[in-house]
C-alpha cells in the first residue's frame, strides 16, 4: 500500500520534473545555424575549391605530376624570341605559353599536395565549397587565360619558327639521306 | 445564435447550416496553427528552430504541407476493404467534429445548448473508435490493425476514469449542460470548479484538493483519449510505421491529422469548462467596464479559445517531455491507478457536496 502512493508520487513528480526541464529549454537559444543566410566560421588552412592564379603560372607542370587523381592538365606551348610574356609576380621570367590549365573538380580530392611543389605559389585553395553543379562537365574548370584562337596563334608561330629553324639547318647542313627520312 | 441567424435569414435551415459551419470555420485555422505550434514547439524543447523558411517564423509552413497534401495521389492499396477504408477517415473527422455542437464557445453562441452536453461529448467521442478500428481492418496491414485494436483498447479503457471524473463534476455541479456549467463559474476565477466553484463554505475549500486530483486525473485520461504522448500507442512511430493511418495518403491522411488536432482542442476545451471556467473570463470583462456589452462575447470566445490552446500547449509539453509508456504499462495505469484513484475521488466529493 504504502509503494502504491509512493509510485503514484513519483509518477507526477518525475513528470513535473521532466517538465521543468523541458520548459528551460523552450527559453534557451536554439543551436541551429540556418546555413544558407549564417554560415559557420571556416578553420585557417580549410581545402575547398582550386585557384590558380594563371599570371603566375610559368607551365611548369609539377602540380599536374604531383597530383595522384590526376585531375590537372596543362598543356604549353614554348614561346618564340618575340614574345613578350612578362614575369610571374616573383620576378621569374615565363618561357611557355600555357594554352590549357583545366583541373576537373569531380576528380579532384582536395589533397593539396598540388599547392605545395608550385615555385611560384599560383596554385592555391581558396575558402569557396558551395560550387555543386547538375551536370559532371560543369565541374571542369578552365583556368587557361588564353583563348582557343590565341593557343590557335601561338601554336602556329611556334611551328613556323620551329619550320624556319629547320630551313635554316636544312639550308646550311647537307641534305638528310633518304632512308633516315622514312623514319 | 442560432435564434438570431433565423430571426436575420428568415430560414431556420439555412441558420441551422451557417451555425454548424462556424465549428468548422474555427477547426481547420486552429489546426493549422496547432500543427505549426506543435513543430515550433517541439523544435524549441530540443534547442532547434523548426520550421523558419516559409513566412515569418515558418508560420505559413502548415499551410504549404495543406496544399501539397491536397495535391498528393490518394493511393488504395489493392487489397484494403475499399468502403470502409474510404469511410474511416471522414467517420473519424465526423466524431471529433460533432464534439464541437456541444461546446459553449460563449454565451451567444453553442452549437447546441442541450441539456445532456457532457453526456453527449462522451457518448459522441466513442464514434472515434469506430473509426479509428474501421481504418485499421479495412487496411489489411498489420501495422494498422495493431495501432486499431490497441487504440480500441485504450480509448475504450480511458472512458472509465473520464466518466467517473465527470460523473463526480456532475455529482457536485447538478448539471450536464456545458453553457450552465460556464455560466455558474462567473465573474472571477475563485468561482473556477478547480478552486471549489462559486458557492461560499466549507464546502468550497474541503473540495479544493479533490479538485485538483479530479483534474489530474482528467487531464490524464483525457490525453489517452486523443492518443497523444506519453499514450500514443496507436500510432507509435517506432513500433507500427504510423498505426491505424500508415496506408492512407494525401488528403484522407490529413482528415486524420485534422481530427487529431481537433480532438486536441476539444478536451481541453471539455477541461476548461469543468475546472476552469470555460469561456468565462477570469477578471470581469472590459466590455462591461467600459459599457460596450457588444463585446462581451467576443471575449468569451477569446477566453474560450486561450483556455484552450493552453491546455493544447500543455499537452504538446507533455509530449516532448515523456517517453511513450508500454502496453501493459498503459494499462496499469488505467486500471491500477486512475480508475481507484477516481474512485475514491467519486465519494470523496459526493460526501462533500452534502454538506
Amino acid at each position: 500500500m504504502k509503494e502504491y502512493f509512493k509510485n503514484t508520487w513519483l509518477g507526477i513528480w518525475t513528470v513535473l520534473v521532466g517538465m521543468k526541464i523541458t520548459l528551460k529549454h523552450v527559453f534557451q537559444p536554439a543551436v541551429t545555424i540556418q546555413y544558407p543566410d549564417v554560415k559557420l566560421p571556416l578553420p585557417e588552412r580549410v581545402r575547398n575549391r582550386l585557384y590558380v592564379n594563371i599570371d603566375d603560372c610559368i607551365g611548369c607542370d609539377q602540380c599536374a605530376r604531383a597530383c595522384p587523381v590526376s585531375c590537372i592538365s596543362i598543356d604549353t606551348v614554348k614561346s618564340i624570341p618575340g614574345d613578350d610574356l612578362g614575369t610571374t609576380s616573383n620576378g621569374k621570367k615565363k618561357a611557355l605559353w600555357v594554352t590549357k590549365f583545366d583541373i576537373d573538380f569531380a576528380k579532384c580530392c582536395y589533397c593539396q599536395l598540388c599547392v605545395f611543389p608550385c615555385p611560384t605559389e599560383c596554385i592555391t585553395m581558396t575558402e569557396t565549397y558551395e560550387f555543386s553543379e547538375f551536370k559532371r562537365k560543369n565541374l571542369l574548370y578552365h583556368f587557361s587565360s588564353l583563348t582557343n584562337e590565341e593557343a590557335g596563334l601561338r601554336k602556329q608561330n611556334w611551328e613556323k619558327f620551329q619550320a624556319e629553324k629547320e630551313a635554316l639547318k636544312a639550308a646550311a647542313k647537307p641534305p638528310v639521306p633518304p632512308a633516315a627520312k622514312t623514319e | 445564435m442560432f435564434e438570431w441567424l433565423s430571426e436575420i435569414t428568415g430560414n431556420q435551415i439555412l441558420a441551422a447550416f451557417i451555425s454548424a459551419i462556424v465549428p468548422v470555420a474555427f477547426i481547420v485555422p486552429f489546426v493549422i496553427f496547432a500543427v505549426w505550434l506543435e513543430r515550433k514547439v517541439s523544435a524549441h524543447m530540443q534547442d532547434r528552430l523548426g520550421p523558419m523558411r516559409v513566412g515569418w517564423h515558418g508560420w505559413l509552413q502548415t499551410i504549404a504541407d495543406f496544399f501539397k497534401l491536397i495535391q498528393k495521389e490518394d493511393i488504395v492499396a489493392t487489397a484494403t476493404d475499399k468502403r470502409f477504408f474510404n469511410l474511416a477517415p471522414y467517420l473519424v473527422f465526423v466524431g471529433s467534429y460533432a464534439v464541437y455542437a456541444a461546446l459553449p464557445f460563449s454565451s451567444k453562441y453553442i452549437g447546441s445548448n442541450t441539456d445532456l452536453g457532457l453526456f453527449y461529448i462522451i457518448a459522441v467521442s466513442g464514434l472515434v473508435v469506430a473509426g479509428i478500428l474501421m481504418a485499421g481492418w479495412s487496411s489489411q496491414n498489420k501495422y494498422s490493425l495493431y495501432g486499431a485494436l490497441r487504440s480500441a483498447a485504450q480509448i475504450v479503457s480511458y472512458e472509465i476514469p473520464t466518466a467517473l471524473v465527470i460523473l463526480a463534476m456532475v455529482m457536485f455541479t447538478g448539471t450536464l449542460n456545458l453553457a450552465k456549467l460556464s455560466d455558474m463559474q462567473t465573474s472571477s476565477f475563485w468561482n473556477w470548479y478547480i478552486f471549489g466553484g462559486p458557492d461560499w463554505g466549507l464546502s468550497k475549500f474541503l473540495v479544493i484538493p479533490f479538485m485538483l486530483v479530479a483534474f489530474l486525473l482528467f487531464y490524464i485520461s483525457s490525453l489517452a483519449e486523443v492518443n497523444r504522448t506519453p499514450f500514443d500507442m496507436p500510432e507509435a512511430e517506432s513500433e507500427l510505421v504510423a498505426g491505424y493511418h500508415t496506408e492512407y495518403s494525401g488528403m484522407k491522411f490529413a482528415m486524420f491529422f485534422l481530427s487529431e488536432y481537433g480532438n486536441m482542442f476539444a478536451v481541453s476545451a471539455v477541461v476548461s469548462v469543468l475546472f476552469f471556467g470555460g469561456y468565462q473570463s477570469p477578471f470581469g470583462y472590459i466590455g462591461n467596464l467600459i459599457g460596450a456589452s457588444w463585446m462581451v462575447p467576443f471575449e468569451q470566445v477569446f477566453w474560450f479559445a486561450s483556455k484552450g490552446i493552453f491546455f493544447v500547449f500543455v499537452q504538446m509539453w507533455l509530449r516532448w517531455t515523456l517517453p511513450r509508456v508500454r502496453v501493459d504499462q498503459l494499462m496499469t495505469i488505467c486500471w491500477k491507478y486512475l480508475i481507484p484513484y477516481a474512485f475514491v475521488n467519486l465519494i470523496i466529493i459526493g460526501l462533500i457536496s452534502l454538506i
